[in-house]
């Protein structure tokens, strides 16, 4: 079972594990993720590989608690086992020097394009990376993309830190600008992946979307995790998880993700509960 | 121990078939128990004498891998349960597995000389029963190993096909890996085929003989993305290597409506149910969207096993919507037996023409045409053609689709040297299970589409043989 070699905790909700799984640092790749599961009683849950060493076997994955999985995982120690780690899973990141790249990250959405910002980076781009959230507590990653990255633009929604606003309103100034863009790719929420979509339609920039369905398995065996693509019905963690972000039906896709918020909720309470009577 | 008892054919003829006791229908769709129960080794010993020994016995030619059934027969009969396991296991590895879910139908019993006037010898259920015993009475035997051979096989898929060829390798003094993409070994086996069909704790029993023979199972493994196959052979020095990958790439209906929350396809369903548990939830993690009316769309195997299990886990109403009738559905007789005893309710000659969704996007309706049947198409079944204007609506919450898989590309994209056929399978050579690659061997749903157990553990016998000949000459 592979084991939590180092955690740190980002933020409030937000934690970084580095895990060794030698075979998956060695292969994958930017925009890969894996699936993991921490238990026997556990569900299949897919996170984005972060970034690897390996040299010395790990792989990172970031980590935002959002329902029972992935708290159960941010309450995880260095020590610990996780029972499965299996990937690197879907398609890597179509890597080319584009000329000036945008990365766009929302919330989370931080943790799946930063490895990507990288690859674009060491591919030649000059990259821009648009970095977002709520407010400042919730800011990942500033640090180590201000190393690598050309320029990062910050926002946050109540403008506790860098400008108010979304990240969508930064990447529509930059193009009111007139600066030169050549190539869009982001993740975050669905609304925010809508959104930049239709920023950028209008002005023809090929633009790409991490979309984040709900999986099982991740290899093309359950359907769980159809996206529908132009008019295409697409299983996102053999054909993606990246698309072509004009072509994407996010209505969709929010729906579908809604599919289990009763469970969720009911999975959610009990486990807090659960941690609650285990601590007093 | 005694003596085949000297009945004349005309008492042996005059016993009827031993039924297998069975869980109550009410009861057992409360549970996920096993349906049927098991002989005791007097019914067992009772349905053997109905056998009669037939000089040149049809009923093993029906056989995929021509057990020596009246052999084995007469050992049940004669009391020598843990003889007539032996007879079966020269050629099945697997009888408690083969006993329980084999087509016998339309393979060994459908040969044998009493069903045309009376029934069949219970072959399976016979078959079953001694496998049980040995099991259950610790009784399993592990066979002897060959002196090691130093060469190293890769097997891709802890299938039948995988687990056969694992188990009759490591017997020849090879050294076995089994690579699986899923967290549990078994295949079908686990992640399809619901436990109330086949307990999980009988394909894990022989998962673990596997292991004390000195099969290493690496699990969470994808080969074509965690390493590809010329990785295993070249970088990890694997001499030859055995795919065994199923056929598990789900086919959809392609009608409107189809991405709506509660439409599922039948792999999500049972594996959702069957390896992750969700009927247990909240003890575990995995959901299932609750469900009142639940449709399920197909006639095979996997068809019934969705539509039983979906009783199991709670529906008030099952349908079994299917595009043909009764007697063309090729699902095993005995299944289509218990789902109709169970209470799903079969709606034939029907077809789904769209799937209809709230406004949050989760299924409320599917919509349907009847169907009627025409000319034989190539299958030799007749092709049903649907009714214009007898279009209705039926209300569920939940779809599932089960008719059917093709092969899944994600490993053969890697290997660009493996030939594949029109639908994705590929390409060997019967006789040896050789692929164009060399080195390379495959065998059961990745090669045939989608089949039957037992002719995948016959496919992995079949390459087992062919890779240790291979491996001991050299020669391709
Ligand atoms: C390709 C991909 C990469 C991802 N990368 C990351 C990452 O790097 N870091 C991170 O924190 N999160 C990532 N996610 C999202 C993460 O998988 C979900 O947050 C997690 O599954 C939620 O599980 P939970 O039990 O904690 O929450 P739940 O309460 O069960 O669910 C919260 C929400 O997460 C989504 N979700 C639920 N179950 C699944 C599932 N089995 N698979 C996918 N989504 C699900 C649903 O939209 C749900 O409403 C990624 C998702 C995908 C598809
Ligand atoms: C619901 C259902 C019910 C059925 N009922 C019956 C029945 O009653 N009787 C009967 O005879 N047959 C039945 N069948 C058919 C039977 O199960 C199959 O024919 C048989 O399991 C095929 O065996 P296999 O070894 O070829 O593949 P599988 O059993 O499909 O096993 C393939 C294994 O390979 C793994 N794998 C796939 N890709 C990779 C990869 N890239 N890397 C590593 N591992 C990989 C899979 O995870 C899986 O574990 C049923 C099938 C289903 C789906
Ligand atoms: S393996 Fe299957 S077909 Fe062969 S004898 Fe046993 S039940 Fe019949
Ligand atoms: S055909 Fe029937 S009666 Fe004859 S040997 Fe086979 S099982 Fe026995
Ligand atoms: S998660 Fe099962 S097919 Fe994509």
């Amino acid at each position: 079972m592979p084991e939590i070699v180092k955690k740190t905790i980002l933020n409030r909700d937000v934690c970084r594990f580095e895990i060794m799984a030698p075979r998956i640092a060695e292969k994958r790749k930017a925009g890969q993720f894996v699936i993991i599961r921490l238990h026997e009683h556990g569900e299949r849950i897919p996170l984005t590989i972060a970034d690897a060493d390996p040299e010395r076997g790990t792989i990172t994955l970031i980590v935002q608690g959002v329902g029972k999985t992935t708290r159960e995982l941010n309450n995880m120690k260095a020590g610990d086992k996780i029972a499965d780690v299996v990937g690197p899973l879907g398609r890597p990141t179509h890597i080319e020097n584009f000329g000036h790249s945008v990365v766009v990250g929302g919330g989370l959405g931080t943790a799946v394009m930063y490895p990507i910002a990288r690859a674009l980076k060491d591919a030649g781009n000059r990259v821009t990376f648009i970095l977002g959230a709520r407010t400042r507590s919730l800011l990942i990653l500033e640090d180590e993309l201000k190393g690598f990255c050309d320029e990062v633009k910050i926002c946050t929604d109540d403008g506790s830190y860098g400008k108010k606003g979304f990240v969508t309103d930064l990447l529509k100034e930059m193009i009111e600008e007139g600066e030169k863009i050549d190539f869009v790719i982001g993740a975050g929420p669905i609304p925010m992946m809508k959104a930049l979509a239709e920023t950028t339609r209008p002005h023809g920039i090929k633009t790409v979307a991490s979309l984040n369905p709900i999986m099982v398995d991740g290899t093309g065996m359950c359907g769980a995790c159809r996206v529908l693509v132009g008019e295409e019905t697409k299983f996102a963690c053999v054909d993606g998880p990246e698309f072509d972000a004009h072509q994407v039906d996010f209505d969709l896709l929010w729906k579908r993700n809604r599919a289990y918020i009763k469970q969720e909720k009911i999975a959610l309470e009990r486990y807090l509960k659960m941690q609650q009577g285990a601590t007093f | 121990m005694g003596e085949r008892k000297k009945l004349s054919t005309k008492e042996r003829l005059k016993i009827p078939r031993q039924p297998m006791p069975e869980q109550d229908p009410h009861e057992r769709i409360k549970n996920f128990r096993e349906v049927p129960l098991g002989y005791t080794p007097e019914l067992a010993m009772k349905e053997a004498q109905r056998c009669l020994q037939c000089p040149d016995p049809p009923c093993v030619k029906g056989c995929p891998v021509e057990i020596d059934i009246p052999g084995f027969i007469k050992k049940i009969e004669e009391g020598d349960f843990l003889g007539a396991v032996r007879v079966i296991k020269k050629t099945n590895l697997l009888p408690a597995i083969t006993g329980r879910v084999c087509p016998q139908d339309e393979q060994c019993e459908a040969e044998c000389v009493l069903g045309k006037k009376f029934k069949p010898v219970a072959i399976g259920n016979l078959e079953r029963f001694v496998a049980d015993y040995e099991r259950e009475n610790n009784l399993i035997e592990i066979p002897p190993r060959e002196s090691p051979k130093g060469k190293k096989v890769a097997v891709i898929g802890a299938g039948p096909a995988g687990l056969t060829v694992a188990a009759d390798l490591i017997q020849k003094g090879y050294e076995v890996t089994i690579f699986e993409a899923l967290h549990k070994p078994g295949g079908v086996l686990v992640y399809g085929i619901p436990e109330f069909r086949l307990p999980k704790s009988i394909v894990q029993k022989e998962i673990e003989l596997l292991e004390k023979l000195g099969v290493e199972i690496v699990t969470d493994f994808v080969v074509g993305k965690t390493a590809t196959i010329d990785e295993l052979m070249e970088k990890e020095g694997y001499d030859a290597v055995f795919i065994g990958i199923g056929a598990g790439l789900p086919w959809f209906l392609n009608i409107p409506g189809e991405n709506l929350i509660g439409v599922y396809s039948a792999n999500e369903y049972l594996t959702r149910v069957n390896l992750m548990k969700a009927y247990m939830f909240p003890d575990y993690d995995t959901p299932l969207i609750e469900s009142r009316r639940i449709a399920v769309i197909g006639g095979g195997n996997t068809a019934m096993d969705a539509a039983r299990t979906a009783l199991r886990s709670g529906a008030e109403k099952v349908y079994l919507i299917y595009r043909r009738s009764r007697k063309e559905m090729p699902a095993r007789t005995e299944e289509i037996a218990h789902a109709e005893e169970e209470g799903v309710e079969f709606v034939f000659l029907t077809n789904p023409v769209e799937f209809i969704g709230d406004e949050e996007g989760r299924l409320k309706a599917v919509r349907v045409i009847k169907m009627q049947l025409g000319e034989p198409d190539e299958s030799g079944r007749r092709r049903p053609i649907p009714v214009p204007g007898t279009e209705y609506e039926i209300e569920v919450d939940t779809a599932i689709v089960a008719i059917g898989n093709s092969s899944n590309p994600l490993l053969l994209q890697t290997t660009p040297d493996i030939e594949t056929n029109k639908w994705g399978n590929i390409i060997v050579d019967p006789a040896t299970g050789k692929t164009s690659k060399k080195g390379v061997f495959a065998g059961g749903d990745i090669v045939r589409g989608e089949a039957t157990v037992i002719l995948a553990m016959g496919d992995g016998r079949v390459a087992a043989r062919a890779i240790d000949e291979y491996l001991q000459t050299g020669k391709w």
